[in-house]
Parts: structure tokens; C-alpha cells; sequence
């Protein structure tokens, strides 16, 4: 069965007309061209298909795009605004912390979450924003540098 | 971090510089700041790419009319394929295409010459959970997996031989017709010296039988291709592999067509460890799909079927028998493993070889004997992961030291120093050693680590280090080192040619194009295919364009695997650079005339120094080159000095040169519930010369925590012949929570083996991990684990034989009764000189 939605992704409006039972994650990558969402795991295991709803993390592989009709949704091609790199991105760019770089949007969203929850936040509160969040390459360190560094960056007067 | 050139333990025999800046090349002045790119932590040029989620990986590849593909895989462990029926499969609408082994030319194949024992759909038999039997091309994923379910396949199901032990015991039951014996894939002795004559002369003698359990890369992105075979009979396929240069080459030979007409093109792959580098049933099927349907057909695995897939880590079992004298010296080595192989050959016979030649890189051991075995089950296959084959005998091997120092009264940290190999000499089993950082590498965590507080002798176990009395957690340091190869000397398939080629060609906008075959898994191989020729054509690395990993593009680079990638891309980018830079100063010169030797090449300018004022913008300067020359593209070769030792076997473990690393970790283990917790890592690593030293922290950092995965939680286990944890929740793999503070020394020895004095990084941090766990774990608690991973269930153990009196060990008892062969019988080249420096083929 298919369903007509409408979907709000990176403030842009999508008329859709999908299958009722197609994840989040497929319709991103699929129906929206999207890709910058990846696949990991589709099982809710991994973290590295985290998407913002309406600002918080979400999994798209268990998401159902029939439930967030009113929703925004923000995915790594939203976050730099006006061809400006997100702070995050630029840390993450300018650190290492993007290896192979496939953990990498879910990994940026979940700590752009955690930096609109809490601006300033302690390594602790940084490993265990990131605890659902698999990354393989890097061993976290750069990872966690780079979200101190932008929080550190986004802090400071402009 | 470290850069006096070498210190002290480098060694000064140094040869001269021509082979390693390339012909040409001013010798670069001493100090640090002689390079505008080379040495700074600049970011890889893919960063801004990845960090907004435009990088295109395999499974982000949707083409025009494309098609979706899906393997059907075996349920059984070990069964005789009696029919496939696909008539209803063939009959869903949405389904282009269903094939089986019937569509495909009756060709095995495999990565290795010597093991050609796969098929992608497999005929007769399978044998493990997860062979595939069938493909279908449909409309849609969902389409194709309807379709799957809905083949007839009869299995007739055969005894499964789960473990090294159950396949020795039941000869009767062959999992292949082919290999050593019954189930044995490979059966290899090697004996370098009189080991027997060593231990008489020995102190201390100890034999100590060890398990380290397989598991898996499990890299975040699953496997995908992408196949569309064209009207014109030619072949493309994109895929995630490490190894575009020999899935070109096995593809011709499956397929049974000219790889002239079939390109391979590797994308960006989301982490690599060694888990694609072989040729794959889905890459294959792909292919044929695509050249029924006409159509592209992508292939994007499941989680499930990468640890299928697997080609990780093989489960070790070893029995290592050292002499050592009262000193710590050791006499002689004497180590034999037994390697749980999975289903198929793989690089198996590799990886059996690497179970014993690399540990005596790490110190003097003047005799050394080594038998191993790789036994056939009926699991998924073994492989090449992250040290490949050596992670297991490092273990063994360092926590026997750990014990043999204690017995001596010895600090292990101190011992170690004390029984460095020597730089520039050969070992028994007669691989070459260049440059060795190792004891200032110790030297550094020892010092950062507050090792000798920390580790303040040998205590009785009565005494641990608590917090406060009530506080069951006891805090323990360890220590381990090893040695890895920075690329393998000889290829898969043993040939002349080079094992890597880099194409430079300048345009007149001033930029430059640089082709090569690596594929970057995440290391930040085009990075450093753009660092080298900017750093030699002083411009900056945003002027380099680099096209990797395309076969019909690019010049071979065998691949990414054995951390061969940044030494030997490394070399021929120098030599194609320098080449290009020989002709720029020549037109250069003619124009300001002076002499081509008198000019500098930075700041995207040519001139001479001292009157820098007239100095040509770089892209003038290419003009006035393509104008005097003709157009400018340039190739660079490299192969590796031919330096194997003369005897069957002496193929595997020589390398340019070896990486050394130093760990010492922190813990505490909680006596009431057996956890243990991480505190910190201290990790110093032998580099050479860090091109980018933001890169090489990363690839230690990642080394040190796959390490921790593989020492305290993740193992490949099987019930029943079905793998118990499939997925990524269930095998268990560390979270930020679990890795602890990682600190990185950078020891730089510049090696003349190596571009600019390079060494690898991308697998040799990981090796000392493990032990230095496993010896922190006795230091805390006095439980010798002699098993990985670490469960609280081990300590527990462990704790509770002691206080019942007994020794505290947790580990195999027994080893397999097994006939090795006849050792190949070589005299031990212990500390004879190395050869030659830069006697390179291609060098010239």
C-alpha cells in the first residue's frame, strides 16, 4: 500500500508517494536522493543512520516517514547553511575525525543535538551522547576533539 | 612528538639518499622545518566530502534503469546441493533475472594462486551458513528478496566440523578434495638454527599454550557493487574493495572474458581492516546479472552477510617454547600454531606463514623454529584483518615474556629494552630490518605512563593496589611491543612488474593530476598522493587533483592491504614527481637562465632563491615545460627491494622495512563482578617520518581501539554451525564508554626504505595492545589470562582457582594431536648485516 505524505527535510518541503512500510532511511536515499544518510546496520543497532527530528537524534532505519507529517527533519546536507560549514564539520574536517568518513552524518547530527541541549558539554557528556554511535576507524579521539572544539568555537563571541 | 632522527637506537647506517628522494632531488637539509607539506597536520583533502555527506560510497550509486540484486545463501553449515529450482522465483513479476552456479563459467577461483577452491554460487556442495546458491535481479530489494524465498533448493546435509579439533578427528568428512591432508589447508615448518641446543643453553625454559578467538572488521559500511555490463559487451563494476587491481583480474577468469574489456573502479570505501580484499559472490553475480538483464545491477549486502562474508581473524591456537637466560636474553624460540581456517583458502596460506615469521623482527632471537597448520571448518572464512596473522603470536609471545620476566626478577619494561633486535641487520628466519625506534618508543610510555611507579615490581597478589578497602576494583599496568611489516615484499601473484604506479600530469591552470590505483579506505591514501607531489612541486595540496582506483585509468596499485600503500604509492608519486619537476626546471632554467640545479620550487613559484623576485608562477612555468617538451605526464614505478630469504616460504614476511610500537595500559578489574575497565593507553609508535602526523594519530588511535575490541570483548562464536551473533548489537564492539584515553608518541627514525623516511601506521599499533591488556590484567589481579578476549567469567575463574591454591591461569589446555611436516631446515641468519639499502628495481 502506498500513502501520499508530504516530508519537510533541511526545511524544504517533498510531495511523496511511497509505500506505507519504507523507512525513513529509504526515502531519504531513495525516493529524495539523499545520500549523505547511511545505512549501517537497519536494525537500530548502530547509530549511523541518526537524522534530526525536529532537533532530536532519531534512527531513520526504524522511522516510518507516515509519522512526521508536521515533523522537520534535518540530515547532513542540512547542516551548513548558505554553503558555510557547520562548526562541527569544520572541526571534524580540520581534526581527522572522519576516517572513512561512513559514520560520519550520524555521528555530526547526534553531537549538533547534543550542542543545541548542551553548549558546553564535558567529555563524559560527550562519550555518552556518541555511546550509540559505532564508529570503527578512529578510535573515538578525534572524534570527541573535534566535538569539544566546535562547542569551544560556537561558544565564543563572533 | 619525537623527531631527533632516529636516536639512539635507530642506527647511523644510513646509505646514500638517491633512492630515497629520487633522482634529482636536492638532499634535504637537516632540521625540522624543510618541508612546506610533508610533517604538518593538515586536513585529507576528501575531509570536506565526508563531513557533509557527499563522499559516494558503492551503495550510493543509483544509475539509470537499475536493477537490485540479492543473494541466496546457504542455511547449512556443510551440505551436497542436490537441485535448485527457480521456476517460481522466475515467475514473481518484478524479477528480471534469477541465475545459479549453472549461469556462470565452471571456473573456481581465489585470491591466492595456490587456494582456487571458491565459487560464487556454489554447484555441489556448500559449506557454511551463508555460501550463496543463487541470485536474483528484480525491480526492486524487496522484490528480490520475495524472489529468493521463493527458490527450491534440496541440500542434502553433511557432517559440519565446527572447531580445528572436530576436522582433525573426522578425516572421513572432507571439506575440500585439495590442500596438506584431510582438512588441513597448509602445513608448514621452517627451522632456522638448532632450537633444541638453544634451550640447553637457557636459564629458563618455558612452554606456554595459548587461544586467541577469530573475529571480525565489521566495518560500518556493508559491502556493494554496482555492475553494468554495456551494449558493447564491456564490463563496469564499482565497488567497495581494497583490491580493484586482483577483482579485475579474477573477474576475466570467472567470467571467461577479456579484462580488457572490463573495468574496475573501487569508490570510497567506509572502512576497509582487510574485510574486502577478496573477490566476492556478490561483486560476481552482479556482473553476470547485469550482462542477462541489461541492465546495471547494484548489490548492497546485509549486516548478516558481511559476517558471512568475514575473511577476519583466524582463531589461533599456539604452544610457543622459549629460552631465555637469567638476563632475559633469549636463546631460542620455538612456536607452533594451529589456525582455524573457516570454509575456504582465502589468503590463508599467507596468513599461516604470518603466525611465525614477523615476531622475531621485534628482538634478538638468534635460533627460531615454527610449524604452523590451517585446518578447514565449516565457518565463515578467515582472512587478512588489521596485522594480519600476526596479532595471535604477539600475544603468545608477549605475555610469555611477561612471564618469563617475572620469574627473572626482571622489570618487563627494562627486559624488552634489553633484547632489541639491531638495526640493519637480518633476523634468523633472514628478513631484512632497516631502522628500529622500539627503545625510544618504550622509552617514551614507559616515562608518559609513570610505568615504574605504576608497575613497582613483582607484589604478591595479596597485596593489590585498591583504592580503600572496601573497593573491590584493583588498578594494574602492562606492557607489550611488536613489529609490523610495511608492505608485503612480493605480490599475491609473484611477477616482475611494479607493485605500485603513479601517473603525474601537470595543466597549464598550474594544477596537477595525480592517477594511481590505491583505493583509500579511510587511511588517507589520496591524501598522501597529494602531499608528495605538492611537497616536490611546492604547491599546495588543493592544486593536486587525485583519481584513484580506477583500472582503467589509473596505473596498478596491487592494493590496499599489508600497509603497503603509503610507502609504495608513496615512492613512485616521488619518482613520477621528480620527473616532472626535472622538465619544469630545464624550461625554467632556459628562460631565467641559470643553472636547473639552482632552482626552488615552493610558494607555487620556480626561481632561484637568492633572487626570488624573478621567479615564475608555477603554471608559467608549466607552459614554458609543455612547450619545450611536449605534454607533461609523468609515471613512477615502485617495487621492492628483492630481498627474500632463499628457501620455499621465505616469500612471506619481507618487507621495505618494519614498524615498531611500544603500549603500556592502565586498568582496574573489579575482583567482585570480573570487569575490567580501561584507564588509559599509552601507545608509541615507530613511524619513520610522520608525513602527516594528524593522519598517523589516527591510524594508532584506531589500531589501539580495534585492539581493545579484539582483547576484552569481540569473538567470532558459533552454535550448531550458525553463528551465534550476527549482528552489531550482539557482537559486542567498543562504544566510546569502553575506549579509554588513547596518548600517541610519534617516534620518527626516517628510514631510507621509505618515502621521505616513512613507515606504516595502519596496522602495527594494534599488535602490543592486546598483550599489554592481558599483562595489566595479571598485574592488577594475578589472574594470567591466557586467552582473548578477556570475560569477567575468565577472571572469576581465575580468582577462584587461586583462592583454592591453584595457579591462576585461564587459557587452552591442551594442544591437537598433529603431525607437522619435516621442517624446511635454513641456518639462521641472526645478526648477519643487511643488505643494500635502495637496490630497488625500477629506482632508476
Amino acid at each position: 500500500m502506498k500513502a501520499r505524505l508530504s516530508l519537510t527535510v533541511n526545511g524544504e518541503t517533498h510531495d511523496i508517494l511511497v509505500p506505507v512500510h519504507k523507512t525513513l532511511l529509504e526515502v531519504l536515499r531513495e525516493d529524495l536522493g539523499l545520500t549523505g544518510t547511511k545505512h549501517g546496520c537497519e536494525l537500530g543497532e548502530c547509530g549511523t543512520c541518526t537524522v534530526l527530528v525536529n532537533g532530536e537524534p532519531v534512527l531513520s532505519c526504524l522511522a516510518l516517514p507516515a509519522d512526521l507529517a508536521d515533523a522537520e527533519i534535518t540530515t547532513v546536507e542540512g547542516m551548513a547553511e548558505g554553503g558555510r560549514l557547520h562548526p562541527l564539520q569544520q572541526a571534524f574536517a580540520e581534526l581527522g575525525a572522519a576516517q572513512c568518513g561512513y559514520c560520519t552524518p550520524g555521528i555530526l547530527l547526534t553531537a549538533q543535538a547534543l550542542l543545541a541541549d548542551r553548549p558546553s558539554p564535558t567529555r563524559q557528556e560527550v562519550k555518552e551522547a556518541l555511546a550509540g554511535n559505532l564508529c570503527r576507524c578512529t578510535g573515538y579521539t578525534k572524534i570527541l576533539d573535534a566535538v569539544e572544539l566546535a562547542a569551544l568555537r560556537m561558544g565564543a563571541p563572533r | 612528538m619525537s623527531v631527533e632522527s632516529g636516536g639512539s637506537s635507530a642506527g647511523s647506517a644510513r646509505a646514500t639518499d638517491g633512492g630515497r628522494f629520487g633522482r634529482g632531488a636536492e638532499p634535504p637539509s637537516e632540521g625540522k622545518h624543510e618541508f612546506a607539506v610533508i610533517g604538518r597536520p593538515l586536513p585529507k583533502i576528501d575531509a570536506w566530502a565526508k563531513v557533509t555527506g557527499e563522499t559516494r560510497y558503492a551503495d550510493d550509486f543509483f544509475l539509470p534503469r537499475m536493477a537490485y540484486g540479492r543473494l541466496l545463501r546457504s542455511p547449512h553449515a556443510h551440505a551436497r546441493i542436490r537441485s535448485i529450482d527457480a521456476t517460481r522465483a522466475r515467475a514473481l513479476p518484478g524479477v528480471y533475472a534469477v541465475i545459479t552456479g549453472a549461469d556462470l563459467p565452471r571456473v573456481k577461483f581465489g585470491i591466492l594462486p595456490v587456494s582456487q577452491d571458491e565459487e560464487a554460487l556454489c554447484t555441489e556442495k556448500v559449506r557454511m551458513v551463508g555460501d550463496a546458491v543463487a541470485a536474483v535481479a528484480a525491480v526492486d530489494e524487496e522484490t528480490a528478496d520475495h524472489a529468493c524465498r521463493l527458490i527450491d533448493v534440496e541440500y542434502e546435509p553433511l557432517r559440519a566440523l565446527m572447531s580445528i579439533e572436530e576436522s582433525l578427528a573426522h578425516p572421513e568428512v572432507r571439506i575440500h578434495e585439495y590442500g596438506d591432508g584431510p582438512n588441513v589447508h597448509k602445513n608448514v615448518a621452517l627451522q632456522f638454527g638448532d632450537v633444541e641446543a638453544a634451550f640447553a643453553r637457557a636459564d629458563l625454559v618455558r612452554e606456554d599454550v595459548f587461544f586467541y578467538e577469530g573475529n571480525t572488521h565489521l566495518p560500518m559500511e556493508q559491502h556493494a557493487a554496482v555492475a553494468s555490463a554495456g551494449p558493447d559487451g564491456k564490463l563496469t563494476l564499482w565497488s567497495s574493495t581494497q583490491t580493484p587491481h586482483y577483482v579485475h583480474r579474477l573477474l576475466a577468469k570467472i567470467l571467461e572474458m577479456p579484462a580488457a574489456h572490463i573495468r574496475v573502479v573501487a569508490t570510497p570505501v567506509g572502512g576497509g581492516f582487510g574485510g574486502k580484499l577478496d573477490p566476492f559472490a556478490h561483486e560476481i553475480a552482479a556482473c553476470r546479472l547485469s550482462q542477462l538483464t541489461g541492465r546495471p545491477v547494484k548489490i548492497a549486502c546485509t549486516r548478516e552477510e558481511v559476517f558471512y562474508i568475514h575473511r577476519g581473524r583466524h582463531p589461533v591456537l599456539m604452544w610457543i617454547k622459549t629460552g631465555f637466560t637469567k638476563h632475559g636474553e633469549i636463546t631460542g624460540c620455538h612456536l607452533r600454531t594451529w589456525l582455524d581456517g573457516g570454509a575456504y583458502g582465502s589468503y590463508g596460506v599467507a596468513s599461516t606463514f604470518y603466525t611465525g615469521v614477523i615476531n622475531p623482527v621485534t628482538y634478538k632471537i638468534p635460533v627460531y623454529k615454527f610449524e604452523g597448520a590451517r585446518v578447514f571448518t565449516n565457518k565463515p572464512p578467515c582472512g587478512p584483518k588489521r596485522g594480519h596473522g600476526t596479532p595471535q603470536p604477539r600475544f603468545a609471545l608477549e605475555c610469555q615474556i611477561d612471564k618469563a620476566a617475572e620469574q627473572l626478577g626482571l622489570d618487563p619494561a627494562e627486559m624488552r629494552k634489553r633484547i632489541l633486535a639491531e638495526p640493519f641487520t637480518k633476523t634468523a628466519n633472514h628478513l631484512t630490518v632497516t631502522t628500529i625506534g622500539l627503545g625510544e618508543c618504550i622509552d617514551r610510555v614507559v616515562e608518559a605512563s609513570g610505568w615504574r611507579a605504576k608497575w613497582g615490581g613483582w607484589r604478591s597478589q595479596s597485596e593489590g593496589a585498591s583504592a580503600a578497602p572496601s573497593d573491590n576494583r584493583r588498578r594494574g599496568v602492562g606492557i607489550a611491543c611488536s613489529a609490523y611489516l610495511t608492505g608485503a615484499g612480493t605480490a599475491v601473484y609473484w611477477n616482475s612488474m611494479p607493485h605500485s604506479g603513479v601517473i603525474v600530469r601537470a595543466d597549464r591552470s598550474g594544477g596537477v593530476a595525480v592517477l594511481c590505483g590505491a583505493t583509500d579506505i579511510g587511511q588517507g591514501s589520496d591524501s598522501i598522493l597529494a602531499y608528495l607531489p605538492a611537497e616536490i612541486l611546492g604547491i599546495d595540496p588543493k592544486d593536486v587533483h587525485v583519481h584513484p582506483a580506477d583500472t582503467s585509468l589509473t596505473p596498478v596499485d596491487l592494493g590496499s592491504y599489508s600497509s603497503r600503500v603509503t610507502l609504495m604509492c608513496g615512492m613512485a608519486a616521488i619518482q613520477a614527481s621528480q620527473r616532472l619537476r626535472e622538465v619544469v626546471a630545464r624550461a625554467v632554467a632556459r628562460k631565467l637562465e641559470v643553472d636547473p640545479g639552482a632552482l626552488a620550487f615552493r610558494e607555487r613559484k620556480v626561481g632561484v632563491p637568492d633572487d626570488w623576485e624573478k621567479a615564475v608562477d608555477f603554471a608559467q612555468a608549466v607552459e614554458l615545460a609543455e612547450a619545450m617538451h611536449g605534454v607533461l605526464a609523468f609515471a613512477g614505478s615502485y617495487a621492492p627491494p628483492k630481498r627474500a630469504g632463499k628457501y620455499k616460504g621465505g616469500g612471506v614476511g619481507p618487507s621495505p622495512c618494519y614498524s615498531y610500537s611500544a603500549c603500556v595500559v592502565e586498568l582496574s578489574v573489579d575482583e567482585e563482578t570480573g570487569e575490567i575497565e580501561l584507564h588509559d593507553v599509552w601507545i608509541g609508535h615507530d613511524i619513520g617520518r610522520a608525513l602527516n602526523p594528524l593522519l598517523v594519530e589516527g591510524q594508532v588511535e584506531g589500531s589501539v581501539y580495534m585492539g581493545i575490541g579484539e582483547a576484552l570483548m569481540e569473538g567470532q562464536v558459533f552454535r550448531n554451525g550458525v553463528h551465534k551473533q550476527p549482528s552489531l548489537l550482539e557482537y559486542k564492539s567498543p562504544t566510546t564508554l569502553e575506549t579509554p584515553e588513547i596518548h600517541t608518541f610519534l617516534v620518527e627514525t626516517d628510514d631510507p626504505e621509505g618515502p621521505f623516511g616513512a613507515k606504516e601506521a595502519g596496522q602495527g599499533p594494534l599488535l602490543p595492545v592486546i598483550p599489554a591488556i592481558a599483562n595489566a590484567v595479571y598485574h592488577a589481579v594475578g589472574v594470567r589470562c591466557d586467552e582473548v578476549p578477556i570475560t569477567p567469567e575468565m577472571i572469576l575463574k581465575g580468582l577462584e582457582l587461586r583462592r583454592r591454591g591453584k595457579a591462576a591461569r585461564v587459557g587452552p589446555e591442551r594442544i591437537p594431536r598433529f603431525t607437522f611436516k619435516e621442517p624446511v631446515v635454513v641456518e639462521s641468519a641472526f645478526g648477519q648485516p643487511a643488505d643494500a639499502i635502495a637496490v630497488r628495481p625500477f629506482a632508476q
